[in-house]
């Protein structure tokens, strides 16, 4: 089957030039690295130290569609008002923003957990950091991988 | 005003944990898209949401452009009760939307 | 609702001895399958799920609308047609159908223009959030039952043209619909599997459009992705695909708001 070749998603700026009638201009966004993520993450959480544990997160290992991803996040807590979750922290390592979502549980909530959809743009691993009310802080890490759909890097009015 | 929908059962058990749902129709731009000019549409999203119910929050959500269209949340609030279940979602610009829902605690 | 995956397999044959006799129209050259089979679990879930899935956010919209006045007259659509869930109940699986005032196969948008015409309201335009609203409303109210277009009498012309579309080769990339969509329905195109290219959920909420599109729209990004110049949203080339595609997936229940990829 004759197709044209795609821009490569992978590079971290992939652009592809207009040779004439019919070719689109395809320019993909900046995809963050891992010290970019590591920035946002102490700008937020600074350089305390985080436990492994604690965290489960749901994520399908293969997202067809990079832009509406599930996500559940439930993280182990009494939810006390002397012991619970202070805030939860949503992370990207690859998306051109890295920070993706930050999440609180007030006195009414259950317990914590939730669900929700977010994007990614490529292969990456999901980062959820959890604080506690007393100051531990707690993270989990999933990969998941994002198919490109064939077309899906096509600049196109429609 | 955009659309909401919000799912709150009608009635729980004192102490259940109760799976409340909401969702908003909004394009949540990230910035990144294209017109057909070929400029980026600009940044325009839902910056945040907040459940509350019996003088308290439940759940809260500082939204970033990394979330997906039509912001999805479902999460647990505790059955004290009975009385409003309130949702509250504000975009960049200020614009304040609002919807509510009973919960009959028992 | 389950009805899509217990349905087809019975329906389906069905309908085919149905349409052979009745028609005369050969059977569809592939047994259809919706694009739903082609989907990863978490995408079939999201469809499933009557809150979460984005589309039928479109579909309350719509229902709000139905019952608003419109134009000159004052009427809203349910001063017509009263209840939806009756009145509209089999509209998504006979359009496109021939339209006696306008002497051509029209589509379900030209049908409520038709309608908005009547109001005395301006019509709206292809993609609109209103019309996208009112196509998924009306739609939905077909959920689970199985397409069967009319595909003979006075629109028979309008289903040989919707055909030949359908196996024309066009633009750059020189390719047809059928080259994908039925010679390699089910292989890999990069990471996609390619589906049928049926058109039993539409209007259908696109992840890669983070919204909800016409078959319009999506005939015309098709178009688009081999190189050729689409044409117009209601152009009568598309109402012809359009007819002819649901008679290609007839059967296939109705899955408005589907979602896809």
């Amino acid at each position: 089957m004759k197709r044209s070749e795609p821009a490569n998603l992978l590079t971290r700026r992939s652009v592809l030039a207009g040779l004439g009638a019919g070719f689109m201009l395809v320019s993909m966004p900046v995809r963050a690295d891992d010290a970019s993520v590591a920035e946002a993450i102490e700008a937020a959480f600074g350089d305390a130290p985080r436990t492994d544990g604690r965290i489960a997160m749901t994520l399908p290992p293969l997202a067809e569609s990079g832009n509406t991803v599930p996500l559940t996040v439930s993280i182990e807590s009494p939810m006390t008002e002397a012991d619970s979750v202070k805030r939860v922290m949503i992370f990207a390592n690859r998306n051109p923003r890295p920070l993706i979502a930050t999440m609180a549980f007030g006195p009414k909530a259950a317990k914590a957990e939730f669900s929700t959809n977010i994007r990614l743009s490529g292969t990456q691993d999901v980062i959820a950091i959890a604080e506690m009310t007393d100051g531990t802080i707690y993270q989990a890490q999933v990969r998941v991988m994002v198919t490109v759909g064939a077309c899906d890097t096509l600049k196109i009015r429609f | 005003m955009p659309n909401t929908r919000i799912r709150v059962p009608k009635t729980a058990l004192k102490g259940d944990a109760v799976e409340i749902r909401a969702i908003i129709q909004h394009p949540m731009e990230n910035g990144f898209r294209l017109n057909s000019q070929g400029t980026p549409i600009p940044v325009e999203i839902i910056s945040e949401f907040v459940c509350t119910y019996d003088g308290g929050e439940v759940f809260r959500v500082t939204l970033e452009p990394g979330l997906s269209a039509n912001p999805y949340f479902s999460f647990y609030l505790k059955a004290t009760t009975s009385g409003p279940v309130d949702f509250w979602w504000k975009d960049q610009d200020g614009t304040i939307t609002e919807a509510s829902a009973h919960l009959e605690v028992v | 609702m389950k009805l899509s995956t217990l349905a087809p397999a019975f329906a389906v044959t069905a309908v085919f001895a149905l349409a052979f006799v009745l028609t005369g129209a050969a059977a569809p050259p592939v047994t259809p399958k919706s694009g739903y089979d082609y989907l990863t679990p978490e995408t079939r879930q999201l469809q499933d799920d009557d809150f979460a899935n984005p589309g039928m956010l479109w579909v309350e919209e719509g229902e709000r609308l139905w019952s608003e006045p419109a134009g000159t007259s004052g009427q809203s659509c349910a001063s017509c047609h009263g209840d939806a869930a009756t009145s509209m109940r089999t509209v998504a699986t006979r359009y496109p159908a021939w339209s006696q005032s306008y002497g051509k196969v029209i589509n379900l948008e030209q049908q409520i223009n038709q309608c908005r015409g009547r109001q005395g309201a301006e019509p709206l335009q292809y993609e609109s959030e209103p019309l996208l609203s009112l196509t998924a409303f009306v739609s939905h109210q077909a959920k689970g039952l199985p397409m069967s277009v009319a595909v003979d009498g006075p629109a028979a012309q309008s289903f040989e043209r919707g055909k030949a579309f359908f196996y024309q080769r066009r633009g750059q990339l020189n390719l047809s619909c059928a080259n994908c969509h039925e010679d390699h329905a089910g292989d890999h195109l990069r990471a996609d599997v390619i589906s049928q290219g049926q058109v039993n959920g539409f209007p259908i909420y696109r992840a890669l459009w983070q919204t909800m599109g016409s078959t319009n729209r999506m005939f015309a990004w098709c178009n688009e992705a081999v190189r050729a110049e689409p044409h117009a949203a209601g152009s009568q080339e598309y109402v012809d695909l359009e007819l002819y595609l649901r008679w290609r997936g007839q059967g296939l229940p109705v899955e408005t708001p589907a979602v896809r990829r």
